[in-house]
């Protein structure tokens, strides 16, 4: 294992890297299933979450892994923050890492920001999703999630269902989940596509009926309607009636395959209220997962000390 | 003699290279169907005793000494196995990773907790593994055994149950497997 200071895309990872992180998660799993979730390992480290853009679950994830390594945490949201007095992005980050921080968590809407600030601070960066580019820590719990319930990746069959244009979900599931040898088919209306695919190791279908008893994982995409500023659909009800996994729809995956969701869900539109309640529906395990997969990403860039091994 | 090769594991990784058989496989043998002995005579029986072996070289050796306690009893003990990588005091120092998956199987309070390990050297492990089974409840004794200890200790922690007592140097390595002990060193190889 190499050292490895910031977590900004799935590539960082490295090839292999992204298995030895899952298979470390095992063990930050069974810390969390114990009577007394937590471990002494992070004592005296700092983690701060800086998030322009809202969350629920990311935050309070990365909040409860880092208290349940034992590290103190910070939390800075822009509302109650001086960038409402016209604070620049750079001054906030030096002003944080000033108080002295080991580890920034960065949410912002525009891409390539966590980059940025991983040039100015001496403090390890983690991406928590920037704009429409990646979110890595979620790609990594969704492939924890299909590898405690398949086994393994390898040969099987993933359709990412939904709004891929503005999803930085889909960005990094596509390279992790090709990564660990899965085959992915990306199905979406033209307009909810990114225009160019050049270089993605997936194919691309419009007809998810046709899809659905292929495939091992049915990943539907959240319908992103803060990002969306052009009509790009009719309307949501001919959305779901085309490409929402409705109960009807759901009937049609076979017998073992999964149904995923990144979160927040809109019941109803992408998904149906019952189809996300199924028991073949893993999107709580998602949830539950993520905290342990963020166990072992803070654990591997702040306590592993890589960096200090001979070779 | 076989060189072995060791992962990121106290002291630093690298190749263990042998020198010399310190123990033979009958002579581990011998140490374990002792040392049940000695754990039955202690506990006065084996009522609420579970062996807990330290991950990854104590866990064969509790596997090893739960046969043999069955052997003489009858009588089928818990063991669990503990990594406790997340508990060292020099995470920040040297590299540290778990190796493998903590699995103990019951509330550890009121039991007497035997812990297990193959080699016994500073004590630190020992009371990384002392915090972590405070995590697990509070058992009402907690006895240590070991196969080899070396000696070098740099906090006061002692074996109650001892394979042997084996003088080292500092720097060299003591391996415990399948065919015995070795004594040899770790030789870090960057052309490998």
């Amino acid at each position: 294992m190499t050292a490895l200071k910031h977590l900004l895309s799935i590539a960082d990872l490295g090839p292999g890297g992204l298995e030895d992180l899952l298979d470390l998660t095992d063990s930050f799993v069974e810390v969390s299933e114990r009577r007394i979730p937590k471990v002494p390992t992070l004592r005296g480290k700092t983690v701060v979450s800086l998030f322009y853009e809202e969350s629920t679950r990311t935050r309070l994830s990365f909040e409860s892994a880092a208290k349940r390594l034992s590290a103190d945490t910070m939390n800075f949201t822009v509302g109650t923050s001086s960038v409402k007095k016209g604070e620049s992005l750079r001054d906030t980050v030096t002003t944080i890492e000033a108080m002295g921080v080991d580890a920034i968590v960065v949410r912002h809407a525009s891409a390539g920001v966590p980059w940025q600030v991983a040039q100015w601070v001496g403090a390890s960066v983690i991406n928590a999703g920037d704009g429409w580019h990646e979110h890595p820590t979620q790609a990594i719990l969704d492939c924890y999630t299909i590898r405690q319930r398949l086994g393994s990746l390898v040969d099987r069959h993933i359709a990412i269902v939904g709004d891929v244009k503005h999803s930085r979900v889909a960005r990094s599931d596509v390279q992790a989940f090709t990564a660990l040898g899965a085959t992915v088919t990306l199905v979406a209306p033209p307009t909810l596509l990114p225009p160019s695919l050049v270089g993605w190791p997936v194919t691309v279908s419009h007809d998810l009926d046709d899809v659905l008893p292929k495939v091992d994982v049915v990943y539907v995409l959240r319908m992103q309607r803060e990002r969306m500023t052009e009509s790009l659909l009719p309307s949501l009800r001919e959305y779901t009636s085309t490409y929402g996994l409705t109960a009807e729809r759901a009937r049609k995956l076979s017998q073992h395959a999964l149904v995923m969701h990144p979160g927040p869900m809109n019941r109803g539109v992408e998904i149906a209220a019952e189809v996300a309640d199924l028991p073949s529906s893993v999107i709580t395990r998602q949830v539950a997962n993520g905290v342990a997969v963020r166990m072992a990403v803070l654990f591997r860039l702040l306590g592993s000390g890589m960096e200090l091994a001979h070779g | 003699m076989a060189e072995r090769e060791r992962r990121i594991t106290p002291p630093y990784g690298g190749v263990f290279v042998a020198r010399k058989r310190v123990m033979d496989a009958d002579g581990v043998r011998r140490a374990v169907t002792r040392i049940a002995h000695e754990i039955i005579e202690r506990n006065a029986g084996l009522e609420d005793v579970v062996l807990v072996g330290l991950q990854t070289g104590g866990v064969p050796f509790a596997r090893a000494l739960a046969t043999a306690l069955d052997e003489i009893e009858g009588t089928e003990i818990p063991v669990g196995t503990l990594d406790v990588a997340l508990y060292r005091d020099d995470i920040g120092l040297r590299p540290v990773m778990p190796e493998a998956v903590t699995d103990i199987p019951l509330d550890l309070s009121g039991s007497h907790v035997v812990l297990v390990d193959d080699v016994l050297f500073t004590g630190r492990t020992i009371r990384a593994a002392l915090d972590a089974l405070h995590d697990f409840g509070r058992p009402r004794v907690v006895q240590l055994a070991v196969m080899i200890d070396r000696g070098h200790r740099e906090l006061p922690i002692r074996p109650d149950y001892v394979g042997k007592n084996l003088p080292t140097r500092r720097d060299e390595a003591v391996d415990v497997h399948e065919d015995g002990v070795d004594l040899g060193d770790i030789i870090h190889e960057k052309r490998r």
